[in-house]
């Protein structure tokens, strides 16, 4: 890949961390949507963020450590105490409300977000420490990332005027 | 009239400007594209999407619940 296809764009990078449905949203809205406006975008995948490179998404809810959580339901807001996260299939249940309300509202899906970022050539880097800790291999993953750890980052994140950690 | 029209009424942020990008990209510099949403935040983005990507927001519309845009393609 050429170090600068766009060498007057502005640059946008971000530490992608987390790897629940919900917090699979910001990162590739984010991404996609800078993309669209002529930035150069570079998401660096570590930690639990990792899995939204895998091939195939599986990605749910998590009812646990989420206090402001409040589905609609009934014309109401249900509230998801985190005792609630020791019902087993809580969190089935809310990934699948969840789910149900992005088909609803004209939400795009996680996969087809990432699909729009790899078309609009978001860089991807995959965090080596993490494939290692968690036994991953370039073949779990979708084609594109690229192997890379902190310096690939930092160095990134010099030359860029927006640097998001989510 | 615009040189072409794109109907993403009923999708939700970002996909009018993701889908807006994309049909964009394959007009001719000058050409017009009409924007048909129902994503009351598209107000906004579209007057930020034109500012920062240099295309013109030659109008901005609202006719009951549907918002309309006029962008003509210029960078």
């Amino acid at each position: 890949m050429p170090e600068d296809i766009k060498p007057n764009a502005k640059r946008m990078s971000m530490i992608v961390t987390k790897g629940t449905l919900d917090w699979a949203y910001p990162p590739f809205i984010l991404a996609t949507t800078a993309a669209a406006m002529g930035l150069e975008v570079t998401m660096f995948f570590t930690f639990y963020g990792l899995t939204l490179l895998k091939k195939k998404l599986d990605l749910e809810i998590s009812t646990l450590g989420n206090p402001a959580m409040k589905m609609p339901m009934m014309g109401m807001h249900m509230v998801m105490p985190n005792l609630i996260s020791t019902v087993p299939g809580a969190d089935a249940v809310a990934t699948a409300m969840m789910k149900n309300l992005i088909k609803r509202k004209g939400v795009a899906s996680i996969e087809e977000l990432r699909q729009a970022a790899i078309e609009a050539e978001v860089k991807m880097i995959a965090c080596q420490m993490t494939m290692d800790l968690f036994e991953y291999t370039m073949d779990d993953m979708i084609e594109g990332p690229v192997l890379g750890g902190a310096a690939t980052y930092i160095e990134t994140a010099t030359k860029s005027e927006i640097n998001l950690f989510i | 009239m615009a040189n072409q029209v794109l109907d993403v009424k009923g999708l939700n942020c970002p996909l009018p400007i993701l889908r807006a990008k994309k049909a964009l990209k394959d007009m001719p510099a000058g050409a017009t594209l009409q924007v048909l949403a129902t994503d009351p935040g598209a107000v906004k983005d579209f007057e930020a999407f034109c500012r920062t990507t240099g295309n013109e927001l030659l109008e901005s519309t609202v006719d009951g619940k549907v918002y309309s845009f006029v962008i003509r393609r210029t960078a």
